[in-house]
């Protein structure tokens, strides 16, 4: 499992080399340390989960690895080189895209074109092919959207494209987020709690978006999630955090297993 | 019944994402042009050119370049009127400079050199947001008339501190200047009218226009996905002084012919153009005409029924006309931020259903 060459899952999915990994990330709000002296690693097609109680510091995670947060202490590897402090609009372009805990979509804007801005880093033309439209600002929109309409296929979302988003049921937000973030073709996907709130039915659907969008583009995936029956399912490696700290990391079976993870569950049960 | 879109099929991306995606809009739309640059030029008197007209077409391009800014990218400007006067001093200094410069250049120069101007005060839009952004703008407006009134060369040293416009023609034909016709102001304005409306459409229909909009609805999120916050914001100002500038400069090159700052280019118009804003649509093309038609007829028509018809004294009219005014902003922003243009989209709506709605 430590091959730097990857390993096989035991479905049969070849998982790749390390394309992201936290070395010793710490973040501190004022007094508040949100992670302490975290260190992993994402591989090359993965689907890795990262859960633990609430206020373990999840959601900061995925904030320092889009760049939102600048860790105090840490090293941060992409693909292979050492990521210097950027703004996130830069870490959007270098192929990270994410969906949020609490949905972050553009309300005022229809569907379509929520998941048209998420193909933003893939449009070219400047302001004044765009002033005079006709030609390569039209033809490149037209293009963008021919590839915006297949992932509203994929996501089957047709019948709501033209609809404002605000308009939409709690569920059907969550997908066209998850629209937008693949709209943009990432490397890296950062899913905050992408089934929070929802029903079994919708649970299930999600996590069939999730595996379908591994698998046919072979989009590498971090996701938090609090079900651990969906996290076991499918997800190939975990981190646990808890308070900060990093208190397991493996196979879903390698830390629903471990002690302390079980420690840390149960004690958060009986608080 | 015959309002639909049944039968009017789309069968590509660039057909579905057309101006008018219904017919009979499209025929509307057609007929306005031709009614506007065929038909109006020749009945136009100066009463028409001078009360209602000439200013419709100046404010439509101001409250344009306004929505772009406040409308699209959700950035709150109160320095409307000092950008107008950046644009009318432009104006003013090229056709006195350079009185060979063709009066079309002079007002799109003065339209760049407002986008210049927006920009730098659009810097602190940056760091603060709201409340705190329109307060900065606030500070323009009054920094810019304060600068025009206390620097003599931009009123070339007049004793009267006021600029005025010279004649300056157009194939022979007088744009500015006393000597010009109604017909000649009016359809000067109407050109720059289509042209910026046009302008605005395509800038607010692609990837800018989008990138616009996230940063107005949820900025964060836009950041994330890859919108640069600086850009995005900083062009947004840019295009909408463009706009406001050409604006001002229209309304003190053709429409006053001589202006003082303070009088012509103050707070107040700053609050009239974002008035009209919101009435109109935050945000809509459509709303912006409708938004500047409404308030530019609004004291004419009270001015022609209660002064004229009833015998009503002028400043009983004058203070209707500021209730009326704040009770719609109020109606409006609580009721309907979308404008008029919501209205007519919800009429619209129906009409295309009524009368089955299934
Ligand atoms: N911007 C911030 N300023 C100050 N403190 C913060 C900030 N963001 C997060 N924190 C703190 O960091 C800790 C971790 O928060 P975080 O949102 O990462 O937790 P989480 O694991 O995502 O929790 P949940 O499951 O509730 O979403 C919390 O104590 C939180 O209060
Ligand atoms: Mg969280």
């Amino acid at each position: 499992m430590s091959l730097d060459e990857g390993y096989t899952t035991p479905d049969g999915r070849k998982i790749g080399a390390v394309v992201m990994e936290m070395k010793n990330i710490t973040l501190r709000f004022g007094g508040v340390v949100a992670i302490e002296n975290i260190s992993f690693d994402i591989r090359q097609g993965e689907i890795r989960a990262i859960i633990g109680p609430n206020g373990a510091g999840k959601s900061s995670m995925l904030n320092v690895i889009n760049g939102f947060y600048h860790p105090q202490e840490g090293e941060i590897w992409y693909k292979g080189a050492q990521r210097q402090a950027m703004k996130p609009h830069a870490i959007a372009r270098q192929g990270i895209a994410r969906t949020f805990q609490n949905i972050a979509l553009f309300n005022g804007m229809s569907t379509l074109d929520n998941i048209m801005t998420g193909r933003l880093t893939h449009m070219k033309s400047s302001l004044l092919m765009q002033a005079i439209w006709k030609g390569p600002a039209e033809r490149e929109e037209s293009e963008q959207r021919e590839k915006v309409e297949k992932i509203i296929d994929f996501l089957e979302i047709q019948s709501i494209r033209k609809t404002p988003v605000g308009r939409l049921p709690y569920g059907l937000q969550k997908r066209v987020e998850l629209a937008r973030a693949l709209a943009a073709e990432p490397t890296l996907l950062l899913l905050d709690e992408p089934m929070a709130g929802m029903n079994v039915e919708e649970k299930e659907d999600m996590s069939r978006f999730i595996l379908d969008v591994n698998d046919e583009f072979g989009t590498t995936i971090a996701l938090i999630e609090h079900d651990m029956g969906v996290v076991m399912d499918i997800s190939d490696r975990v981190v646990v955090m808890d308070y900060g700290k990093k208190i397991g990391d493996g196979t879903p079976e390698e830390v629903i297993n471990n002690q302390e993870v079980i420690d840390a569950y149960l004690g958060v049960a009986h608080d | 019944m015959l309002y639909r879109e049944a039968g009017d099929y789309k069968t590509t991306y660039t057909e579905d994402s057309q101006t008018f995606p219904i017919k009979l809009d499209r025929i509307g739309y057609y007929s306005v042009l031709i009614i506007a640059f065929l038909v109006v030029p020749f009945v136009i008197n100066d009463y028409w050119a001078n009360a209602v007209l000439v200013p419709f077409l100046i404010y439509a391009i101001a409250v344009l370049g306004l929505n772009i800014l406040v409308g699209y990218c959700g950035q709150l400007s109160l320095g409307t009127g000092g950008f107008m006067a950046v644009g009318a001093y432009a104006c003013y200094k090229l056709m006195t400079g350079f009185p060979d410069l063709n009066i079309f250049f002079c007002v799109i120069l003065a339209g760049f050199v407002t986008a210049a101007v927006g920009m730098l005060f659009g810097l602190p839009s940056l760091r603060i947001k709201g409340f705190y952004l329109a307060v900065a703008t606030l500070a323009a407006q009054f920094f810019l008339v304060w600068l025009f009134n206390k620097v003599p060369w931009f009123y070339n040293y007049s004793a009267s501190g006021q600029i005025s416009s010279p004649e300056r023609t157009l194939g022979g034909i007088a744009i500015t200047g006393p000597h010009t016709e109604a017909w000649a102001k009016y359809l000067f304005c109407l050109v720059f009218v289509f042209l910026l409306a046009w302008l605005a459409r395509n800038l607010t229909r692609g990837n800018l226009g989008r990138s616009w909009m996230a940063i107005r609805d949820m900025d964060i999120a836009a950041e994330i996905i890859g919108v640069n916050p600086l850009k995005a914001k900083l062009t947004a100002f840019g295009v909408s002084s463009f706009f406001i500038g050409v604006a001002g400069a229209l309304f003190f090159a053709v429409y006053l012919g001589a202006a003082e700052v303070g009088e012509a280019f103050g707070i107040q118009k700053s609050f009239l153009i974002l008035f009209m804003v919101i009435i109109g649509g935050l945000g809509s093309i459509f709303g912006s005409f409708a938004g500047a038609a409404f308030l530019v007829l609004l004291p004419v028509l009270l001015k022609n029924v209660l002064v004229g018809g009833l015998g009503w004294q002028t400043d009983i009219a004058a203070h209707l006309e500021f209730v009326i005014v704040g009770g719609l902003i109020i109606t409006f922003l609580i009721l309907e931020p979308h404008g008029l243009a919501q209205l007519w989209r919800i009429i619209k709506e129906k009409l295309r259903l009524w009368p089955f709605p299934h």
